[in-house]
C-alpha cells in the first residue's frame, strides 16, 4: 500500500511533494479547496465500498470469482441462439491488444489515427462484400440495436411509422426493436408469413438464419417487402455468410448482424458488434460513424524542399448527419461503438480469407448435421426440422424439453436452449441445439451417448 | 524497387497485398459423412476478400497500430473523454476463461461468477452516484443516455402526463448526444443559454420549467469543467414542476468519492465506464453506459439488472422495464474491467482519483492561462477550456491549427470546437494519471505554440510535419465519398 509522502496508488503519479508544490503554484492551502465550488451539505459523503486490492490480491479474488463458472472451457454445450462458439484465429488477439489500438479513442486527429482509420475502412470493405450491400458504417453496438438502427432508417425513409419483424426473430433482436420504437413512437408487428408485410411498414425484418436455426430465402422475403414499398432488412449472421447467398445481392437492403462470436468470444454476451451496411442511396440517413479515402492537402517535402505527390488517408466522414453537429436533428445518438470488435472480427475474416471463410462455414454445416443424423438415430429421438438448416436445429426427445434439458445437466452437458413454449409447431416440445465448427467431436460424442442412456432408461 | 529499403507494410490496403493461394489459417478438413448442401440459389459463389499469409497479416496490422497514437503513447488530453492509463491486469481479469467462455444464455448456476461480479459492480456504482438502482445493460453512453430517457418516458406515460409533458430542456454547453437522445426518445429539446459563469440562465431556465417539461437533462460538472452552481436548487425547482432530473455523468471523474448525483436531487444519471473507470477506449469502444436511478424508477431500467435471491444471483427484468437495449446482457468484458479497477482503487484510491485530476487541470490551467483567452475563467474541476480566438483575430492562426502543431510536439491534441458555447474551443482533460512532469510538459508547449504563433505562424498551418501524414482533405473525403475498396479495375 502507498507510503506516506508516497504516490496514493500506482494508477496515479503524483507524489505528495508534487502535489505539495502545485498546490503551492495554485495558492492553496488544500486539495479541499479545489472543490470548494461543491455544494458543502452534500461534499465528501460516506460511500460504502469495499476496501482496496492490491494486484496479487485482485487476481485472487477474480480467479475465485472466475472459477464459480461452470459453463465454457471443457464443458460440453450447445447453446447457440445468438451466440455462437468459433474458432478465433489466434493472431487476433494478438493484434488487437497491441496499445495503439486499444488505448486511443475516436479518430478525431486523422494524422495520428490512421491505424484506427485504415483498419474502419478495411471493416468497411469486408462488410459490403460479405453483405453485399454498398456501404458500411463502422459498427454499431450489438446485432440488435443495429436492427433497430435499421428500422429506424426505413421509417425515416418511408415516412411510415410501423416496421413488421417475421417469425422465429430471436426475442433479443424482437425486444430492443420494440425498445427503440418506443422511442420514436413506432409499432412494431411481430408477423409470422411475409405477405403480411403491408403498406403501413417501413421494413420487413427477417433473421438469417431465423431463430430456430432454419436457413430463409431472403429473395422472396425481399420481393414482399417491395411489393408492399417497404424496405427489407436482413439480420444475418455474418460467419453463415461464408456459404450464404450474400443478403444484399438477394434484394435486401438494409443488412444488420452479429459480430462479436468471430471476433473474440461469447464474455457472456458482450462487448457485441452491431454490423450495419445499406444500399448507397441510403448513405445520408446512415447511423453512426464513417470512413473515407482521401489524400494529403500537400506531398511531404523530399530533401530539396520540394513537394511531393499527396499521400492517400482516411478520415471520418460525412460527419454532417452525426449527433455532435446535428444535434437533436441527427439520425442517431449513437458514438462511440465499437471500434476495436470490429478491428478483430476483420482481422478474423481476413485470417480466414475467401477460401478459410467458406469452409470453415462449411465445416460448421457438415458438423452440425452430422450431430443431428445422430442424434435422430436414436430411437426416443427426432429432430423435427422446417427447412434447410444452418448450424441450430431442434431437438425432441421422449419427454418434456425441461426435462431433458435437466437431465443432461445432470450429466455436465449444457443442452440447447428451451424453446418449447414458442408458437411454431416444429418449437413443441424441443430444444434448440447448436453445434459449430469449433465444438470438439468429442463433446458431441459425450451428447450422443448422454441422450442415449436417457432414452434407455425411460 | 525503391532503393532496397524495405517496404512500408502499411502502405496498401490489404486487398491490394492480396496474392491468390495465401493463407493464414488452416480450417480442418472434413472427412465424415457429407451432408447436402441447400438448394445453390441460397449459397453464394464465392466472397472476394484478401489473400495473405500469417506473417504478412501480423506485419500489415502492426504497421497499421504504428500510425495510431494511444494513452499508452503519451499524453493524451482529449477533453470529455478522460483519456486515463488502463490498467493491464483488468485485461488479464476480462481474459480469465471462466469469464471469457461463459455464455449469454447459460443457467443462472452455471455462471454465478459472473453474476456476482456484475452485482458487486451494479452495488459499487449505486454507491458512488448515491442512486438506488442501476442496470449495466446499455453499450455505451450514448446508449445509456437513451435508456434513461426512454425510463422518464415510461415513467410519465404511468402518470398520464406524457402527452402534455414534451419537452426536454437542455443546456447549450450540452454534448450532442444528449438533444439527439431526447429526440430518439420522441421529446422535443428546448436549449438552455449558458450564463458568464458557464452554468444554466436562471431566468430562462425558471421561465421554461413548467408543466410541459419532461425532464431536464444536465451534466455535472458541466462541458466547461465547471460545477453547475446550485444543481440541488434547480434540482428541487424540476421537481416542483414535475419533470425529472437527468444527469449526464460523462463527467464524473472530476467528483469520484466527493459528490452524489443522488444527494443532490437526481433521478436518473448514465456514466461513462471507459471514461471515469478506466476500460480501454479501443479507438472508439467497446464501451459500457450503465444508468442509476432512483427507487421510484427503478421498476422502469433497461433488463436484465442482477438480483441476489437465496444465496445465488439471477439475471431480472425489472417490473415495468422499458426492454433490452441489447440482444443480450450489455457489454459484460468491459464491465469485468471496470469491477476490477473499483476494487483496486476503493474509496480512498477513487478520491485520490478525482483529487489529482482536478489537481492536474488547474495547474495546466495555471501555467497556460496567460497564453490563450478563456472565456469562462477558472478555476475548473476536471478540465479546462480555453479559446484560439486571440490567435486567430491577432495572427490569423485557428484552434485547429494549434492542435496540429501540438502533433508535432509529440502530445494528443486536446478536443477542438467543443463546447459550441465557446470560439475557437481547446478543452483539455490532462485526467489524473498523467505525472507533474508531463502535464508541465504539455503546458511548455502550448505557451510555446501561443509564442509561434505570434512569430512564426506557418509553422502552426503547415503542421503536422512529424506525423505519418500530413493534414488530410476532408472537403473533398466527403464530396466524392469512397467508403470501401474496389478492384483497381472495376
Amino acid at each position: 500500500m502507498s507510503e506516506p509522502g508516497g504516490s496514493p496508488h500506482p494508477y496515479i503519479p503524483n507524489t505528495a511533494s508534487d502535489r505539495a508544490l502545485i498546490l503551492e503554484r495554485l495558492e492553496l492551502a488544500s486539495a479541499g479547496a479545489l472543490f470548494a465550488d461543491l455544494p458543502e451539505a452534500y461534499r465528501d459523503p460516506h460511500i460504502e465500498l469495499p476496501p482496496a486490492l492490491t494486484e496479487p490480491d485482485l487476481l485472487r479474488l477474480v480467479r475465485q470469482q472466475a472459477g464459480k463458472n461452470r459453463d465454457g472451457g471443457d464443458r460440453p454445450s450447445f447453446l447457440g441462439a445468438g451466440a455462437y462458439r468459433r474458432s478465433v484465429p489466434s493472431i487476433v488477439p494478438y493484434l488487437v491488444t497491441r496499445s495503439e489500438f486499444m488505448t486511443a479513442y475516436t479518430p478525431y486527429q486523422p494524422e495520428i489515427s490512421q491505424g484506427t482509420l485504415q483498419t474502419a475502412f478495411e471493416y468497411q470493405s469486408v462488410v459490403c462484400e460479405l453483405t453485399g450491400l454498398d456501404v458500411s458504417n463502422t459498427g454499431l453496438y450489438d446485432g440488435a440495436s443495429a436492427t433497430a438502427e435499421a428500422c429506424l432508417l426505413a421509417a425515416r425513409v418511408t415516412g411510415r411509422s410501423a416496421v413488421a419483424l417475421l417469425e422465429p426473430v430471436h426475442p433479443g433482436i424482437l425486444e430492443v426493436v420494440r425498445t427503440y420504437a418506443y422511442g420514436a413512437n413506432v409499432r412494431v408487428d411481430a408477423v409470422r408469413d411475409a405477405s403480411e408485410v403491408s403498406a403501413e411498414h417501413a421494413c420487413l425484418v427477417v433473421q438469417q438464419p431465423d431463430f430456430l436455426g432454419t436457413i430463409v430465402d431472403v429473395e422472396r422475403v425481399a420481393e414482399a417487402a417491395h411489393a408492399a414499398g417497404a424496405l427489407c432488412v436482413v439480420n444475418a449472421d455474418p460467419f453463415a455468410l461464408g456459404m450464404l447467398r450474400a443478403p444484399g445481392d438477394a434484394g435486401a437492403d438494409v443488412v444488420t448482424g452479429e459480430g462479436r462470436d468471430l471476433a473474440g468470444g461469447l464474455q457472456f454476451g458482450g462487448p457485441s458488434l452491431g454490423l450495419f451496411a445499406a444500399r448507397n442511396e441510403y448513405l445520408r440517413q446512415f447511423p453512426g460513424r464513417i470512413v473515407g479515402r482521401t489524400r494529403e492537402l500537400h506531398g511531404p517535402r523530399d530533401g530539396g524542399g520540394h513537394e511531393q505527390a499527396p499521400r492517400t488517408g482516411y478520415v471520418l466522414t460525412l460527419q454532417a448527419r452525426e449527433q455532435f453537429i446535428r444535434r437533436e436533428r441527427a439520425t442517431s445518438n449513437v458514438s462511440t461503438a465499437q471500434a476495436l470488435i470490429a478491428l478483430a472480427f476483420t482481422i478474423a475474416v481476413q485470417a480466414l480469407g475467401p477460401r478459410g471463410l467458406r469452409e470453415a462455414a462449411e465445416l460448421c454445416y457438415q458438423r452440425a448435421h452430422e450431430a443431428a443424423r445422430r442424434i435422430e438415430a436414436l430411437p426416443a429421438f427426432e429432430v423435427p426440422s422446417s427447412g434447410p438448416w444452418f448450424q441450430e436445429f431442434l431437438v425432441r426427445g421422449p419427454m418434456r424439453a425441461p426435462e431433458l434439458h435437466r437431465r443432461l445437466a445432470e450429466r455436465g452437458i449444457a443442452a440447447g436452449l428451451d424453446v418449447s413454449q414458442r408458437d411454431e409447431p416444429e418449437a413443441r416440445d424441443a430444444l434448440l441445439f447448436c453445434v459449430t465448427e469449433a465444438t470438439p467431436p468429442e463433446h458431441v460424442d459425450a451428447l450422443i451417448d448422454a441422450l442415449r442412456e436417457i432414452g434407455d432408461t425411460l | 524497387m525503391n532503393g532496397g529499403a524495405s517496404e512500408d507494410f502499411g502502405a496498401r490496403l490489404s486487398f491490394d497485398r492480396s496474392e491468390p493461394g495465401r493463407r493464414a489459417v488452416d480450417v480442418p478438413r472434413w472427412d465424415g459423412e457429407l451432408a447436402a448442401f441447400p438448394d445453390a440459389r441460397l449459397l453464394r459463389e464465392g466472397v472476394r476478400l484478401p489473400e495473405l499469409s500469417q506473417p504478412g497479416l501480423v506485419r500489415y496490422y502492426t504497421a497499421l497500430s504504428q500510425r495510431n497514437y494511444g494513452v499508452d503513447s503519451g499524453t493524451y488530453p482529449l477533453g470529455s473523454c478522460t483519456m486515463k492509463y488502463n490498467p493491464k491486469v483488468n485485461e488479464a481479469i476480462a481474459a480469465l476463461p471462466g469469464f471469457a467462455d461463459a455464455h449469454p444464455l447459460a443457467p443462472a448456476e452455471d455462471v454465478q461468477g459472473t453474476l456476482e461480479v456484475l452485482h458487486g459492480l451494479q452495488r459499487a456504482l449505486a454507491a458512488i452516484t448515491g442512486m438506488a438502482a442501476v442496470s449495466l445493460a446499455p453499450a455505451a453512453g450514448a446508449q445509456g443516455e437513451l435508456a434513461g430517457i426512454l425510463m422518464v418516458k415510461r415513467a410519465l406515460e404511468q402518470r398520464g402526463e406524457l402527452a402534455r409533458r414534451r419537452r426536454v430542456l437542455v443546456p447549450d454547453s450540452a454534448h450532442g448526444t444528449n438533444p439527439a437522445t431526447a429526440a430518439m426518445a420522441g421529446f422535443e429539446v428546448t436549449q438552455i443559454p449558458s450564463q458568464t459563469d458557464g452554468s444554466m440562465d436562471d431566468d430562462v431556465l425558471a421561465r421554461e420549467l413548467d408543466d410541459t417539461v419532461a425532464a431536464l437533462m444536465v451534466t455535472v460538472p458541466n462541458t466547461l469543467g465547471l460545477w453547475e452552481h446550485g444543481i440541488e436548487d434547480i434540482a428541487r425547482q424540476a421537481h416542483e414542476a414535475g419533470a425529472l432530473m437527468y444527469g449526464d455523468g460523462a463527467n464524473l471523474n472530476a467528483v469520484l468519492g466527493r459528490v452524489r448525483f443522488g444527494d443532490l436531487g437526481f433521478d436518473v444519471v448514465h456514466l461513462n465506464l471507459h471514461k471515469s473507470f478506466s476500460t480501454p477506449h479501443g479507438g472508439g469502444g467497446p464501451g459500457a453506459g450503465p444508468v442509476c436511478c432512483t427507487a421510484e424508477l427503478a421498476p422502469y431500467l433497461p433488463a436484465p439488472v442482477v438480483e441476489a435471491r437465496e444465496g445465488a444471483f439471477v439475471l431480472a427484468r425489472p417490473e415495468r422495464s422499458i426492454g433490452q437495449m441489447q440482444q443480450f446482457h450489455g457489454s459484460v468484458g468491459v464491465l469485468l474491467r471496470a469491477y476490477a479497477y473499483i476494487r483496486a482503487l476503493g474509496l480512498e484510491g477513487l478520491r485520490a482519483v478525482s483529487e489529482n485530476a482536478v489537481l492536474n487541470a488547474n495547474y495546466l490551467w495555471r501555467l497556460v492561462r496567460e497564453h490563450y483567452d478563456l472565456p469562462y475563467g477558472g478555476p475548473v474541476l476536471h478540465e479546462v477550456v480555453f479559446s484560439g480566438s486571440r490567435q486567430r483575430r491577432e495572427h490569423s492562426v485557428r484552434t485547429y491549427d494549434i492542435a496540429k502543431r501540438l502533433i508535432d510536439y509529440g502530445f494528443h491534441p486536446p478536443t477542438v470546437y467543443f463546447p459550441l458555447i465557446v470560439d475557437e474551443a481547446l478543452m483539455i482533460e490532462p485526467t489524473e494519471t498523467e505525472s507533474r512532469e508531463s502535464v508541465e510538459a504539455l503546458a511548455a508547449a502550448l505557451v510555446a505554440i501561443a509564442e509561434e504563433a505570434e512569430a512564426h505562424p506557418e509553422l502552426l498551418h503547415e503542421a503536422p510535419v512529424t506525423a505519418p501524414l500530413g493534414r488530410l482533405d476532408e472537403t473533398a473525403a466527403a464530396r466524392r465519398p469512397v467508403l470501401r475498396w474496389q478492384p483497381a479495375e472495376a
